[in-house]
Parts: structure tokens; sequence; C-alpha cells
């Protein structure tokens, strides 16, 4: 690679080696002509491992909060979105949003499941099932499904693994950074020659070269990124010393803001997908979790670089933009024996984009009180996540309430649609 | 069901239980296909692979620590600016060397047994268990004992009782790392009281000022969800923070300890968590280190054990969707020998159901690129020829993401993105890869009976050898096993 004249591409490429995963689905490609509701843009991030919500929005005015929270409690360095609540320092641009009345969060937010394991509620996050296990298709594919019979539609999935999310009947196609293929050559044509009755590799492939094609005009939108993030390729492994941890987490931030603005660009091109899911890993802090700064403080950073590239990227359409952040579960109220914490429940789910209406928090906050806590560990879930997702989906994308209830998140009667949150 | 055709069966075992077949092998194989197989079980356990570092997971665990010792005397000396009395290595070069010397090395050195070995089968079931328990490099310390933890934990015991198998994993220092498992303290044991005590004479600046100590549940709740019972196993909540208590005490030797044994796994009594305990209706009187392992010998034998390791094995070497019939038989094998994994690897070959066609299991990133080389009859020479492609796909060298290991679905592999990073790196081999030598020939070797006419027709036909043979790469039947 060319340190003078560096390309995005190469960018993209050393994000995936810090393991950030993105991801984003299209169906066809679409030309949106058809009024607001195609406009409408909608990006789902899953934080997998657990993210612990007492860190990313830490209940600062709990008069428990300090003292379950002890070494790892944050105090005035976090800035207060309310009388209870702050944001986690490394979240500056979210609190920016949230300042502008574009960012709320949901502090007690929770699927239905209560294994604390992260594959079964991962699982239950992405399938919008509230069994384990209870679907191979994922809520946000049957919601493109249930939208495509009304509009043109498409989603599109960023990153070398389809999440379940997006997995369905749905056609999807998926990018992520890497070599570019030369589409003109005979190698493509021979395959789907040979793919003609394949199931799997024919559609796949199919898309896949669709989607290299739209990726590099997508990415000639982006604006110029800056030269210095291209000084090294990190190591997937680790860091040297602390100015290198530094510059690493540095280049890993850039990295994921360059991934937003991507991701932005692609949703801004004509015919570009509406829909997207990207997820980011890391969050399982058993140990040496830290407080302003520290290991989850740094996770927290890439996740607010990546809202800020969307932001950013989106432009004038981040007025027609909600992004939902959401993880399988939470984490132990009090800290564990190892400076970090175990599997919990309720947790943090953030909701940004210039669509939301302004408000205070989402779902009520069930106090850090001991007889309040879940299972006498937990922060207890007060929001349904289906129903968080219900609220945006049907406000927001304008999906059919008849198709929530049945098909997009079967066997969620209890878990009511938050109302006016678009 | 017919009779199966000999030479199907022979290319079945080579690609389906094996790694892919390098040129004759499918051959050798086919006088006795079912006895090929068995050959390759033996009681000594996996092979180890041949350029492996002679350094141990406890050595490597010491090297680091010695280096973090010396990287704080670095900072302080630079900061006090004192002359010091010996040039300390530079930090950085050392830790440039850790990584990318060593845990490249250890990965290089298993993709080349994987290329090479003439008992591919034997090493697609050490692969199983290994990603069965997974230790991921999710961080530098876990990324410099992952291999060594593979050749020490894994290898030797593939073939023997899983009940062996599982405590020398559990208690292997790479899994106490990577679990977080360590400085996991019993809150009332000996050590924590002496702790207290010492913070309630200094006070605030005492020695042990800002110490916090007590359980870490992560080894106890992942031996009981990923490598035992399962998470419908039938244990609660409570049973996973017993089984942390009764874990303490189980870490690794430090520095102040005795002489010899830093980074080996030791049982410090002291933060041993005192008292009976019971877990899944069971109670544990045991004192010290007998108690875990009295709890590790009773989770492996379990039946929800063998259930969820049979249907595993049976998704890993027949079917996404495994036949319960077959799982079953695995099951009833596993229990009448108390878990003899060399009795339930034959009864694996044995059943009718891993010979029928068509072949339902989507190559992962590794196996594609391992029997990748093996078709060509090449081994990768260097790192980057492994690491590059494996991470583009997904299945980062060494590092899964998380404790639960690689999935084994063709969901999971199959995205379109993946397909075209498939074809480009066909591309890209290809060219080296078939020197001046016969594509279709080649696949022939590669494939045997499963060979469909349109994939020799198309490779037959192609412009170039090139080309001929990243087609037989990207083929349907080599993109599946």
């Amino acid at each position: 690679m060319n340190a003078h004249k560096p390309s995005r591409r190469g960018v993209l490429a050393s994000a995936g080696a810090l393991g950030l995963s993105l991801q984003f689905v299209a169906t066809q490609s679409f030309a949106a002509t058809e009024g607001d509701l195609a406009r409408k843009k909608f990006v789902f991030v899953i934080c997998r491992g657990g993210m612990d919500g007492l860190t990313v929005s830490p209940p600062v005015g709990d008069p428990d909060y300090a003292r379950l929270r002890g070494a790892i409690a944050l105090h005035d360095e976090a800035p207060k979105l309310d009388s209870t609540f702050a944001l986690h320092p490394a979240l500056a641009a979210t609190y920016a949003l949230a300042k502008a009345g574009e960012a709320r969060i949901a502090p007690a937010a929770a699927t239905p499941d209560r294994a604390r394991s992260h594959f079964e509620a991962q699982d239950v996050l992405e399938s919008g099932v509230p069994r384990v296990y209870g679907s191979s298709s994922g809520w946000l594919n049957r919601t493109v499904e249930s939208l495509a019979r009304a509009r043109k539609v498409s989603a599109l999935s960023v990153g070398p693994v389809a999440p379940l999310v997006l997995r369905g009947k749905a056609p999807f196609a998926s990018w992520s950074p890497g070599r570019v293929v030369d589409a003109s050559a005979r190698l493509p044509i021979l395959l789907q020659d040979l793919y003609r009755n394949d199931p799997v590799l024919g559609p796949a492939l199919a898309r896949g070269l669709q989607t290299e094609v739209m990726a590099r005009q997508a990415m000639d939108s982006v604006a110029q990124m800056s030269p210095d993030a291209m000084a090294a390729t990190p190591s997937p492994m680790g860091q040297t010393g602390a100015a290198g941890a530094q510059a690493y987490q540095r280049q890993g931030e850039d990295a994921a803001r360059k991934l937003g603005e991507t991701l932005a660009g692609f949703m801004r091109e004509p015919g570009g997908p509406q829909i997207a899911a990207l997820s980011l890993d890391g969050f399982d802090t058993h140990a040496n979790e830290g407080a302003a700064t520290g290991l989850l403080a740094g996770r927290l950073a890439y996740l607010d670089a990546l809202i800020d590239g969307l932001h950013r990227g989106l432009g004038p359409e981040w007025k027609n933009t909600v992004v939902a952040a959401a993880t399988e579960f939470g984490r132990t109220a009090r800290v564990n024996g190892t400076g970090g914490t175990d599997h919990g429940t309720g947790s943090t789910a953030l909701l940004l984009g210039g669509a939301l209406k302004a408000g205070g928090i989402v779902g009520d906050w069930p106090t850090l009180k001991e007889a309040a806590l879940f299972e006498n560990r937990d922060v207890a879930p007060a929001v349904d996540m289906r129903g968080l997702l219900k609220g945006v989906l049907a406000e927001h994308l304008g999906v059919d309430r008849a198709a929530l209830e049945s098909t997009v998140f079967p066997d969620s009667a209890a878990a009511k649609p938050v109302a006016n949150l678009v | 069901m017919a009779a199966p055709d000999p030479s199907l069966s022979a290319a079945i075992a080579v690609t389906r239980f094996g790694l892919g077949a390098r040129p004759g092998e499918i051959a050798e194989a086919a006088h006795d296909p079912k006895g090929w197989l068995k050959a390759q079980i033996r009681a000594e356990g996996a092979d180890q692979p041949v350029e492996a570092s002679p350094e141990t997971a406890a050595q490597r665990i010491a090297e680091l620590r010695q280096f973090q010792q010396q990287r704080r005397a670095f900072k302080q000396a630079a900061a006090d600016k004192a002359p010091q009395a010996e040039p300390a290595r530079d930090p950085v070069k050392m830790a440039q060397k850790l990584l990318r010397q060593d845990t490249a090395q250890d990965f290089l050195a298993r993709a080349r047994l994987g290329a090479t070995t003439a008992a591919g089968f034997r090493e697609r079931w050490t692969l199983f268990w290994a990603n069965h328990f997974t230790v991921a490099a999710k961080n530098l310390q876990c990324a410099l004992v992952v291999g060594p933890y593979e050749n020490e934990a894994i290898r030797p015991h593939v073939f023997g009782r899983f009940e062996a198998l599982l405590t020398a994993v559990e208690t292997h220092p790479g899994m106490l790392l990577y679990l977080d498992q360590a400085q996991s303290i019993g809150p009332d044991s000996r050590f924590a009281e002496l702790v207290k005590a010492r913070a309630a004479r200094f006070g605030a600046r005492g020695p042990a000022a800002g110490r916090k100590l007590g359980l870490n549940e992560n080894l106890a709740r992942e031996t009981m969800e990923l490598h035992t019972v399962s998470v419908n196993g039938g244990y609660t909540q409570a049973d996973v923070t017993e089984f942390a208590r009764a874990l303490t005490g189980l870490s690794i030797g430090g520095f102040r300890g005795p002489a010899g044994q830093v980074g080996e796994t030791v049982f410090r009594e002291p933060a041993h968590e005192p008292g009976v305990r019971t877990i899944m209706g069971v109670r544990y009187p045991q004192t010290g280190e007998a108690q875990p392992m009295a709890i590790l010998a009773d989770l492996a034998r379990k039946p929800q054990t063998a259930r969820f390791i049979c249907t595993k094995l049976a998704r890993h070497f027949v079917a996404d969707t495994p036949p319960p019939a077959l799982v079953d038989r695995l099951q009833g094998v596993w229990m009448a020998s108390g878990g003899d994994l060399a009795k339930v690897a034959e009864a694996l070959i044995e059943a009718p159901e891993a010979w029928a066609p068509p072949e339902e299991k989507f190559k992962t990133p590794y196996d594609f690129v391992i029997s990748s080389f093996r078709a060509a009859g090449a081994e990768p020479q260097d790192i980057r020829q492994v690491a590059t492609i494996l991470t583009a796909l997904g299945q980062k060298p060494f590092d899964p993401g998380s404790p639960k290991g690689f999935p084994d679905d063709t969901a999971s592999w199959s995205a379109p993105d993946a397909i075209v990073k498939r074809m480009a790196f066909a591309q890209a081999f290809a060219p080296r890869a078939v020197q001046g030598r016969d594509p279709s020939a080649l696949a022939e070797q590669a494939l045997g009976a499963r060979l469909t006419p349109a994939t020799a027709t198309a490779i037959a036909r192609a412009e170039s050898r090139p080309e001929g043979f990243a087609l037989l790469l990207m083929s349907p039947e080599f993109q599946r096993r």
C-alpha cells in the first residue's frame, strides 16, 4: 500500500483487523422514489458481549450507584443528561447529539431472555422471537420482507459473516472491506454458470458481485480521508506499550469513523440501502473494565466514532435516520472480584438520529436499590427491547402494525410498542 | 440405502472426514476407506505440529510477565533519569517478537501440519476439539498461549476419555487466563480475610489499599454452558456461582510464588473458598483441589454432556441439521464406553449417514484454504498466505471472538461478500499452485468420484491452467465436503 496516497479501502481493511465488523443489507438495487417513507433510514448496531449499561449511561444521581460500582463508578467526568443520568465521557459525539435532542437512552432495556448466556441472548435479540433458537431468520430481515410488499426497500450486510438479524427469506447482499474483484474477468461469469443450480453459491455470488460495484461507487463519494490513518497497519493481536496502545486506539476510532461515513455513503446512493445493521464486539468486560478510561471506554470510543461517522456522512439525510444500538444483556450491578462485571440483565439501549423526537429517558428507571435489583444482582428490565424496536419500526419506517405483531416480532403482545419516539 | 459406490466412499473419507485430498490420497484410501480412517485413531492422540515452538504455555506466560516487569522498570528508569545498570531490552521490540514471531509461528506450524498430514481425519477431529474448547487470542497474553494450549491440553487427549480431556483443558494456564479464572478469589478464603485485615490495619494507604478481591464466574459458566452440559443442561445461576466458588484457588504461578512455577497452573489453597459446595443437586464435601476436580469429573459423565457434544460432532461431520438417529447412536456409544473418544470416533466412521451423498457441509474458511493447499500438493510458506484470507473471510487465526468458537454451519460462511473473496483468493492462488500441471488431472485427484460432469467440463474448457484450477477450487463440490 502506498503511504502517500492511501486508499480508503486500506483504512476499512484495518478496521476489520480491529475486530470491528460492519453489516448492512440490500435486497436489490431499487430506485427509492416513493414518497417520504422511502427516504427513511434505519441502522441497527449490535454491541456484542453484554454491554454494561451502568457505564454507558451511568446513573450518577442514583443514591446506590457509587456504592455498588466502587472503583469503576463514574463521577463528574461524565457529562449529565438529567438529574439522574450521565453519558460516558468517551461518548462525546453521542452526547452532543443528545444535547441537540437527537439521542436518547433507554437505561433498563432487555430482551425476553434471562439465561445470561451470550449466545442465547444474542439469538433472542437478533431473531426477535422470545424462544432461544426459535427462528432461523432475524427480525430485520422480516421487516424488509414486510416493507417489500408495500414499497421498494433494500438492505445490505457488510462484514464477512452475515448476522442472524439480517438472515432470512428476504434476499440480501453483503459487503465487507477487502480486495476488489475484477468483475469483467472470465472467472465470475464461468462460476455463475457453474452455480446455476446451486441454492447457496448461485445467489450469493450474484449479489456479491453486484455489491462490489456499488461499494466502489459509494466509496468514491465519501469525503477524502485523513492520511495519518494509514500510518501503519495495526496488528490484530495487541499493542506495544502505552503510546502504541493510544495510537492503536486512535487508529481504530478513525477507522470506525470512516466505516460510519462509508456506510452513510452507501445509504445516500440512489438505490442504496435504507436499512443497515452492523456489529461491534468486545463488550464482555469480566475483568479490568475501567471507568473513564480503560477497556470499556475504548470500545465506547469506537462506538461513538462510528455514530459520529454516520452522522457526518449522512449529512442532510440524518433527519430521515434513526440508529438503534443495543446489546444482548447488561452486567451485574456490583463489581466482581476482578475489577469487572459478570453477565446481567437490563442494559442501556441508545437511540440516535435526526428523525427522533426530543425527550427524556425511554422507559422507567427501576433504580439500584437492593430490593429493585433483578435476582439481587442485575439492573431490572423496565423496557422490552422488542417494544422499543416495534415503536421505531412502526413510527419511523411505517412497518404495518399487524405484521409487526405477527411476523416481525411474533408472540410479543406483552411488549407494547413504545410510542412517541419519532 | 443402496450399497455405496467404493470410489465415492474413498472420496468422502478423504474430503469429508479428512481435510481434503492431496494428489494420490484418494487412491490410497480406495481399498478400504473405513479402515483407512480407523487406522488414524491412536491412543497417543493427535500429531504435534512439526515446527511447533519448544516453548510451553507456562514459559510464554513467564516471558510475558518478565517483559511487563522490565517495561515498568524501563519506564521508571526513564522517569528517574537514572543510569541503568544494564541496558534493558527494548520493550517494543520484545512485544513485536512475542506477537509476530511466536503466535504467527504457532499458527503457521498448525496450518502446515493440516496441509501436509497423511492423517487428515485425525487432524480434523483435533480441530473440532480445539474449537469446542476455544481459547481465543483476545489479547496479547492469550494470543501467546493459544498455540501451546492446543498442543499441550488438546492434542494428547483427543482419543482418550473425555474426562481426561476436560480436566486437561480446564486446568491449563491458557484456559485459566482466557476465562479470567487466574484472579478469582474465594470471598471468605484465608487470603481474602488477610487482605481485609491488612486494609483495616493500614487504612486507605496501606499495602492492600484498593485491592478488591472476589469471584469471577466466567470459567464456571462457560465450562457448564459451552464445554459440558450446555445451556439446557439443567443448571441454574446458583450452580454457576457455586462452581465458581469451588474453582477458586485454581490459578497461575507468579514471581512471588515458588521458583519454577511461574506461568504454571497452581492451586492456591489460601485463595480457595472453604466449605461444602452443592452443584446440580450433588454435595461436594471435598477440600482443596479435589473439590473442583470432583465436579469436573461429574460434569464429564453427565448424559447432557454426551448429548450436547455428540450433536456437535454429527453437525460437524454430517450435516448442519444432524440426523437424530445418528446423535442417539453416538450418545449411546459415549455413555456405554464412559466417554471413550476413540470409540465415539469409530462409531462416527461406522455411521451410514456420514457416507451418504450429497455432501451438505459447506467448508469453513480454514477448511477451504487448507484443502486448497492440499489439492495443489503444496503447503503455506509464510503466515500471510493463510492469515490474510482467513481474516478477510471472518475466521481470524486463533481468534473466534468468543468462547463459543467458530460457527459450523453454511449460513455463517456463505455470505455474498465471502463468496466473492473466496473467488479472489482462488484467482490469486491458482497461478502459483497449478504450475505446469493439468487442472483436469488435479481435479480428478482432489475430488475423485465426487467430481461432477459440469465441473469437469468447465475445467476442461478453461482458457488457461490457472483458470481451470481456480474453477476447481470454486466448484460447488470443492466448496463443500
